[in-house]
């Protein structure tokens, strides 16, 4: 292997930068000047058209702003009083909990282990039906929020529904009975695409040398699963459930279907939210809310890294 | 086959089959719906009938508004595919410190700027730089939301692809660009594909940027156009509405097909390891 | 880290700079006479409707008679004018959203369609001016105003100042099956004069099978359908609205407030409504499916119901015997005499209408436009075959005497109307009362959620001053 020396002295990278324990991985040579430029075009995207709206919107999150009303005029800086309202409302609390429940059991265990054992489980089918099953699964996740939620709502209608027409179970009202073990069914189904989507392109990156080794000194599927696939999907596995949790916590597709109720059973965080703060208009409110939000994101992130980095 | 083996294969179809019907079920209404004369809430035996396509057809912002949603789907993907690609395989090569933590930042700020609180700041934003009633602002301002994202899910892939080709290339005299489009890329190719088809699905699907940002009705996106399929008192009108949402899943599916074929999620050989 | 510190600071700084921004609105223009002389004018019109969509008939008589027609006419006069539609048709709150960022910034059509109750928090937010101060008083001198009675005015006015001009008005009613009541005995011309006769004709309609007698919108589910089409009729049948604007107080636990919900805890108690459609996301559009199948006995809506939802042809829970068979009477206060003004008889009425952009370049020509638009010719022109109400009691006469429902609301329930109030606080408020209603249908009595819903309305206005209560 070419060593760095014979690099022309113009693209080393300042060794003073380098920590000199890790081994240099800027191996296509970029330099801190390149690999700048690389990343400046999505960076200054993301500056104008996200990080400033979002600092903005945190800032609004101290005012009691509101769009309409005297408070459009003359917002003031309430401080920290929205953040007290908040944390000291106790729909709040019943939001967050439900909500906790809902990302759980929806997103980290179903959407999860389904997505990954579609796309397990797809890569062996012929290809005509893999497509089939792949189409079905990915029309769950395209078609819009509100169309998703007729469906839905005529799979599970009391009267005439899909389900209670199968089940012979007519007049049984499962969004009023069972409202937030439906929502979780319902958003496993929604969301579970992307997993598939995702641990497909991973599993695909598994050396096939090494399964054909597995096979070859008798493993067990579960055995390879655990010893050859997983650890080289572990980083997709973080990826695929950070990005799913966060998602999920802020999916406001259940209104449509249960409106948050009935009487607040489903009403989960983004319906809180839309319930105190967009249709009462206050903005300085739904903002800080939104910002408890993201915290409390943050410490679930901060959780699934210790858990996924820790096994080394 | 063993008897084992055919019991085995059994139980697997089996349960293919049940996750199919899982996934098949509530799409019924969809497919169902858009042909009876007489929709409702439920699924009901059909009234046949292809009057809700030709009534569909009479809306004079139907077709348009699909091609808007494609023009979008598609601006926003050529863009946050290129720019993220170029962005993470910098993040994942280059050890910039603080890079980590600089990326989750701006994930979780992503979240804020998705949602209706951040409504008032984007429309202020963009009504200073002069793009309101512009689809390309529309597309700046997804493609913004949508990047840390993408860029995360990529860096992702790019950690996982061993540096070996890149190191040979480099002996060769390639530039750091050439590296990245040349060797990188086509090993990445079921990481773009899948960044793609979210960036499409997630512009297909949104309905508030666009409804905010855009005043001409001739520009507006599909997503827009099925929240007008209602009465003034807020009731929906079925006819339209599921007939609407048939058209409206077709191009994306196809885009999805298209996608996996040109990428694929598969991956042809290419490295040894 | 450095660079994440840099990247922080520099949009922070960006960032509170830009926030001097958010308050405060476009400089106000007071020259109402600016760009009177022009000779090439541009307007633009923005309404909440589409064409091939939602309020079709109304963005199909802009473009094809509203604008044609002006432009024509104002060609003859030498006078260049281009007129465009910016069409909307989405959710009301969404497109409110829309306007008032448009408003905020200056920008935005000149003549916005805007609803009755938003014009409270509009005008307090500096988005919008009287009238008067946009064009001038030449405003007073139109002749429309004659047309249009005081109490429809009042729901576009704030402080008493016009601030725009009405653009139609409604009723709600109790719509009863006349098939159900002759099976259960009850008369074809029902006319109750209290609430315990609405509760009797429930009763009797309750021994037919599989009959739910009355749908009393109750709930969070159905929003805003749940406080205009159920809670305020109520309240004001017992003699209050629900802010007193002389007194400055809203409704808290009061007797009156009690009393409604009593009303709804006989009604969910005595299973004569059904408390499930309640609770269900889509309820309130089941609960139209099955009068128009039906199976409801009494239904409390506007004229809207009639119009637009269980209309022959074009509804969207078509009947296509609804003129033989839907029968409507007015809503009855709970005693003869216990409604507002000592009525006997009581309603609700919504209705929007158009304001002016107080950054418009050409006020004296919006406003020619706007009172064009509001002309006895071009509302007989909107209305065409179908018929609902218009804001001028001259095109009513007219064209309402064909067809009887709307020609009864609009000579018998929109003279006994009550608006709502429309302050910024007033959906908090709202909120509070769809969810105290709901608490009765699940089973709280009546005092416990009257309570309940006294704590929310002082939540809603950090304090328990002008509350009323008892």
């Amino acid at each position: 292997m070419a060593q760095k020396t014979e690099l022309p002295p113009a693209e080393q990278p300042a060794p003073a930068a380098k920590p000199r324990s890790k081994p240099a991985t800027d191996v296509a040579g970029l330099g801190r000047g390149r690999a700048a430029a690389f990343v400046a075009p999505a960076m200054a995207l993301i500056a104008v058209f996200l990080v400033f709206p979002a600092l903005w919107t945190i800032y609004i999150g101290i005012t009691n702003y509101r769009l309409t009303g005297v408070q459009a005029r003359e917002p003031e800086v309430v401080g920290v009083d929205n953040y007290v309202r908040a944390l000291g409302d106790p729909t709040f609390h019943n939001s967050l909990f439900l909500t906790l429940i809902f990302v759980l059991f929806s997103a980290v265990i179903g959407q999860n282990l389904l997505g990954f054992s579609l796309a397990r489980s797809l890569s062996t089918l012929r290809p005509v039906l893999r497509r089939v099953v792949e189409s079905l699964v990915l029309l769950a996740w395209i078609i819009p929020s509100s169309i998703v939620a007729f469906l839905w709502l005529a799979l599970l209608d009391r009267d005439a529904g899909t389900l209670n027409v199968l089940l012979q179970t007519s007049g049984f009202a499962w969004l009023i009975e069972y409202p937030l073990v439906s929502i979780i069914i319902f958003n496993i189904w929604r969301g579970t695409a992307f997993s598939m989507l995702l641990y497909s392109a991973a599993l695909a990156s598994v050396p096939p040398s090494q399964l054909e080794t597995a096979r070859l000194v008798g493993a067990s599927r579960w055995q390879t699963l655990r010893d050859v696939v997983f650890p080289h999907i572990r980083g997709h596995v973080l990826t695929n459930t950070l990005l799913i949790s966060l998602w999920t916590f802020n999916d406001f597709t259940p209104f449509l279907i249960t409106a948050g109720g009935p009487n607040d059973r489903t009403e989960i965080l983004p319906v809180y939210i839309y319930n105190t703060a967009i249709s009462g208009g206050q903005m300085g409110y739904g903002a800080a809310v939104s910002l408890i939000m993201l915290l409390i994101n943050l410490i679930i992130a901060l959780f699934y890294i210790r858990l996924l980095r820790e096994r080394k | 086959m063993s008897p084992r083996e055919m019991v085995g294969r059994i139980g697997f179809y089996t349960l293919v089959a049940l996750a199919t019907a899982f996934f098949a079920l509530p799409m019924l209404w969809l497919v169902s719906t858009p042909f009876d004369a007489q929709p409702g809430l439920a699924l009901a035996i059909p009234d046949p009938t292809l009057g809700n396509f030709s009534e569909l057809l009479d809306n004079r912002y139907a077709l348009g508004s699909l091609l808007n949603s494609i023009l979008l789907a598609v601006g926003t993907a050529l863009l946050v595919v290129a720019f993220a690609a170029t962005a993470a395989y910098s993040l994942s090569r280059v050890r910039i410190p603080g890079r980590d933590v600089l990326l989750y930042l701006l994930l979780l700020l992503s979240s804020i700027v998705t949602g209706t609180a951040a409504m008032v700041p984007i429309f202020l934003l963009m009504f200073e730089l002069g793009l309101i009633d512009s689809r390309v602002g529309v597309v700046l301002v997804l493609s913004g939301g949508l990047l840390p994202a993408a860029i995360f899910i990529l860096k992702d892939f790019m950690d996982s692809v061993p540096k070996s080709y890149e190191e040979s290339a480099r002996v060769f005299g390639a530039s750091s660009f050439q590296i990245l489009k040349d060797v990188v890329v086509p090993v990445i190719r079921p990481g773009l594909a899948t960044i793609s088809v979210w960036t499409i699905v997630n512009v297909w699907g949104n309905f508030l940027v666009p409804f905010i940002l855009l005043r001409d009705a001739d520009k507006q996106p599909a997503a827009v156009l099925m929240r007008t399929f209602y009465t003034e008192g807020g009731s929906p009108n079925l006819e339209l509405i599921s007939t609407f949402s048939l058209l409206f899943s077709v191009p994306v599916i196809v885009m999805y097909l298209f996608v996996n074929r040109k990428y694929g999620f598969r991956f042809y050989g290419g490295i040894k390891s | 880290m450095r660079r994440t510190v840099r990247l922080i600071a520099v949009t922070t700084g960006l960032a509170l700079a830009a926030t001097g921004c958010l308050g405060g609105t476009s400089e106000e223009q007071t020259d109402t006479e600016r760009g009177a002389e022009a000779t090439e004018v541009t307007l633009t019109i923005a309404a909440n409707a589409v064409s091939g969509g939602k309020n079709a008939e109304e963005a199909d008589w802009i473009e094809n008679y509203v604008i044609p027609e002006f432009v024509a006419a104002q060609e003859a006069e030498g006078v260049d004018v281009t007129v465009e539609f910016q069409s909307s048709g989405v959710d009301d709150e969404d497109y409110k959203s829309k306007i008032a960022l448009d408003l905020r910034t200056g920008s935005g059509a000149d003549i916005v369609s805007l609803d009755g109750i938003w014009v409270g928090e509009f005008a307090e937010a500096g988005y919008i001016l009287p009238l008067t101060e946009v064009v001038g008083d030449t405003v007073e001198e139109w002749d429309g105003w004659e047309q249009i009675p005081d109490a429809v005015q009042a729901n576009m006015s704030f402080n008493d100042e016009r601030y725009g001009v009405p653009a139609g008005s409604d009723g709600r009613v109790l719509f009863y099956n006349k098939e159900l009541f002759a099976q259960a005995g009850l008369p074809e011309d029902w006319q109750p004069t209290s609430w315990t006769e609405i509760l009797d004709a429930a009763r009797a309609l309750q021994g037919i099978d599989g009959v739910t007698p009355i749908q009393l919108n109750a709930g969070t589910a159905m929003g805003e359908a749940t406080t205009m089409q159920g809670v305020l009729p109520l309240l004001v049948g017992t003699g209050e609205r629900i802010y007193d604007e002389d007194g400055g107080t809203w409704q808290g636990n009061t007797q009156n407030i009690r009393d409604v919900l009593g009303f709804y805890q006989t009604v969910y108690g005595e299973e004569l409504g059904d408390p499930t459609l309640q609770q269900e996301a889509q309820g309130r559009d089941k609960s139209f499916a099955e009068f128009a199948a039906g199976t409801i006995g009494i239904l409390m809506e506007g004229d809207y119901f009639w119009r637009s939802v269980i209309e022959p042809t074009q509804g969207v829970a078509p009947m296509a015997n609804r003129d033989e068979v839907v029968g409507f009477t007015r809503l009855p206060a709970m005693e003869p005499g216990s409604g507002i003004e000592e009525q006997d008889f009581v309603s609700m009425s919504g209705g929007g209408g158009r304001v002016l952009n107080p950054a418009t370049e050409f006020p004296q020509q919006a406003w020619e436009l706007l009172t064009f638009m509001n002309s006895a010719d071009a509302t007989i022109e909107l209305i065409g075959d179908g018929a609902r109400l218009t804001q001028r009691e001259d095109v009513n006469s007219e064209i309402l005497a064909d067809d009887p429902m709307l020609s009864f609301i609009a000579e018998e329930v929109v003279p006994l109307s009550a608006y709502r109030p429309g302050l910024a606080v007033y959906p908090q408020i709202s909120v509070a009362l769809q969810q105290a209603t709901l608490d009765v249908v699940t089973g709280m009595p009546p005092e416990e959620a009257a309570a309940k819903y006294q704590q929310a309305v002082e939540a809603a206005l950090g304090g328990a001053d002008d509350i009323a209560s008892d």
